[in-house]
């Protein structure tokens, strides 16, 4: 059974995205939804390790009527595991977290993480009180994920399993106020300068 | 072996912790509530237990849990991503857990408003207390924050205004530090009386 490819997968899931905001983790899930087609409402991030999944609960709580999607790396997650219990307890219905599990710390020189040992992140989402939580393997799999990431409320929590590729970098603008400023244009308006 | 109260130091002259009389804990939810602040993330520290009542109270206001600070300086990154304004609410030993998420709001110009009551600082009597509390002030204006402090009750209004102020305004994190001596050192000698012997 061939691996699912991570530039595939996020571009599948970032296809018909509507007007959902998107936050990607540094490194490797960063390039991919970039690469995905660079866009006003995502927030790639180039550094801040653990925080991906909590800028997601603040801009979730902030827009409960808009669909937030974190995409991030199994080593980011790691970093920031307690977000699981936080985001729990909040109960957003606008919160998708959705972590690119390639077992390795991609950017450093491959080195394995927890998640090559067993270390299983759905089942401490779904411990943690994430009902909606899911382990992804196949093409299959990933498909009904899309299906119930669009068509259902609540907070959801994937682990996508993926090839360990080694990608080309596609790199989005690297200026953090230019991607602050402009994803608050484009979802406040211009009077967003002027809070 | 059990410390005996016995062996404490005489705490003359060091205000000890007592039902506060100042009533800065409402003035600041207050404050919050006018500037429009929504997301009130905490670490709980007995020092913010007035303040944390005062917010929970107020349904224009999310009280957020953490597991550790740092969360909160990546919430309150969404939250103003999403057109929200937020508070981090801390003790001084949580700065320690924050330094390098601190690097979100420092390189994408976010503002922050933190409101960290101290230990470590006023009549401890914690060793375990002392290496952050007495490094709070160093390691923030290390990383680029803008420090204030407040040392009298009376005090404490003015600076988180200030503090609130700047950080809004000029889209900076900012730590406002409230001294022990606000709150009165944590009574371990009357804590520890009533054990039986």
């Amino acid at each position: 059974m061939s691996k699912l490819l991570r530039r595939k997968v996020v571009k599948e899931l970032l296809a018909g995205r509507g007007d959902a905001l998107v936050v990607g983790g540094l490194g490797a899930p960063a390039w991919d939804i970039t690469a995905a087609g660079d866009h006003e409402l995502n927030f790639p991030l180039w550094g801040a390790m653990g925080g991906a999944a909590m800028i997601g609960l603040g801009l979730a709580l902030a827009q409960p009527k808009r669909k937030v999607l974190v995409i991030t790396g199994d080593g980011e997650m790691l970093m920031g595991l307690g977000a699981l219990a936080t985001i729990a307890v909040q109960r957003p219905r606008n919160l998708s977290v959705l972590v690119l599990d390639n077992e390795r710390y991609g950017e450093t020189g491959m080195q394995e993480t927890h998640t090559a040992h067993g270390v299983e992140l759905a089942a401490m989402a779904k411990a943690a009180g994430i009902e909606q939580a899911f382990l992804v393997r196949t093409q299959a799999e990933l498909a009904r994920l899309k299906q119930q990431l669009y068509a259902r409320a609540g907070s959801l929590f994937a682990q996508i399993k993926i090839d360990p590729e080694k990608l080309p970098l596609v790199l989005p603008p690297r200026d953090g106020a230019l991607l602050k400023n402009r994803f608050r244009a484009a979802l406040l308006g211009p009077d967003a300068a002027q809070q | 072996m059990i410390l005996s109260s016995r062996f404490l130091l005489p705490d003359h002259g060091i205000q000890m912790k007592k039902a506060a009389e100042s009533a800065w804990p409402e003035e600041v939810h207050a404050l919050l509530r006018e500037a429009g602040v929504r997301q009130v993330a905490i670490v709980p520290d007995a020092g913010h237990a007035r303040l944390i009542k005062a917010c929970e109270k107020d349904k224009s206001m999310r009280v957020v849990r953490l597991t550790s600070e740092q969360e909160g300086v990546a919430l309150l990154a969404g939250a103003w991503l999403g057109g929200e304004k937020g508070v981090l609410l801390m003790q001084s030993s949580g700065v320690g857990n924050c330094i390098n998420m601190l690097t979100l709001p420092i390189a994408c110009q976010f503002p922050l408003l933190m409101l960290v009551t101290m230990r470590g600082d006023h009549g401890e009597f914690n060793p375990a207390q002392i290496p952050m509390g007495n490094s709070t002030q160093a390691v923030l204006e290390a990383m680029g924050v803008i420090v204030k402090r407040a040392d009298r009750a009376d005090e404490v209004t003015e600076m988180a205004s200030s503090a609130l102020r700047l950080a809004f305004n000029t889209y900076r994190p900012v730590a406002l530090l409230i001294g022990q001596r606000v709150f009165g050192a944590k009574d371990f000698r009357k804590l520890t009386q009533g054990v039986p012997k």
